[in-house]
């Protein structure tokens, strides 16, 4: 198999998960863009580890690492989302008023 | 063979990607964004990262979307069609995404366009060479990464707890009464 497939693939994943995330207004749609930009990228490492080849697996191990991060990147964002939700209602990020009570209160 | 069934996964990948940052219907874009994610699966597979994709399957598919799907449930998203789901501005995010995809497939095919992969090798991509790469030489950068999902943990306990000061009364009275 040609090694630009999964490469292109990777691509197309890429741009989709970036619409997704310039388009979406509802917080969790974005998250949903990030993830699949994230799935573009470890199919990147998986395409070049089965290319390389190298005995340490950098690829596939890295691809490990991303998965546990992006674990990690979506509880906080739902976290974030959550603490949006319940400060303005709902989760629309067109919305959202950038100066909450803690920051006015803050500038006093 | 394996070429045939990776372009079919791929067109299942990049359509069923589409529908997820396209539909209307939101949590339809959960579902959508499932099968995504198993046809990268699939791929993981032909590329000889056995291991890879059963933790896709486990992590993604079965945490990350059932956490999607809990925080649309909790931020009360529609059920229905839902016709304010995409920014008025999308014909410029659509041209933007187009053009950063296609930069990265023009350097992608400029760089690597002749290379082949080999078919990958039995035990290649099995739990037990990634296992002897994790816990051998990559065991510091795991260790690490066990300290980050514990910072995101705590983190996220620490957003979605309400503060004393922001009480609005009814947590605080459930709280009173358990006390007395």
């Amino acid at each position: 198999m040609p090694l630009v497939w999964p490469l292109l693939l990777s691509c197309a994943l890429f741009g989709i998960g970036l619409y997704g995330v310039l388009a979406r207004r509802n917080a969790i749609l974005m998250l949903i863009g990030v993830e699949l930009m994230l799935n573009a990228v470890n199919l990147n490492l998986v395409a070049f580890d089965a290319w390389w080849g190298d005995a340490l697996r950098s690829g596939q191990s890295l691809t490990l690492f991303m998965i546990a991060v992006a674990a990690a990147e979506i509880g906080l964002g739902l976290a974030i989302v959550l603490g949006l939700f319940r400060a303005t209602g709902s989760a629309d990020v067109d919305l959202a008023v950038v100066d909450t009570d803690e920051q006015a209160d803050g500038a006093r | 063979m394996v070429e045939l069934t990776f372009l079919m996964l791929s067109g299942v990948a990049v359509f069923s990607a589409l529908l997820a940052v396209s539909t209307t219907q939101v949590v339809h874009a959960a579902l959508w964004l499932v099968l995504t994610l198993g046809a990268i699966a699939g791929c993981y597979l032909l590329l000889g990262a056995e291991f890879i994709a059963w933790v896709q399957v486990l992590i993604y598919i079965g945490a990350v979307v059932v956490l999607l799907l809990f925080a649309l449930m909790l931020t009360r998203a529609p059920t229905g069609p839902d016709s304010a789901t995409t920014t008025s501005n999308r014909n410029v995010a659509a041209a933007v995404s187009v053009l950063v995809a296609g930069g990265l497939a023009a350097v992608m095919v400029s760089g690597f366009a002749g290379e082949r992969l080999a078919p990958p090798r039995g035990g290649v991509g099995s739990a037990a060479s990634i296992g002897h790469a994790i816990f051998g030489t990559w065991v510091l950068p795991f260790e690490i990464l066990s300290l980050v999902l514990l910072a995101a943990l705590v983190g996220a306990i620490v957003l979605t707890r309400r503060g004393p000061e922001r009480d609005n009364g009814a947590h605080g009275d459930v709280l009173e009464r358990a006390q007395h």
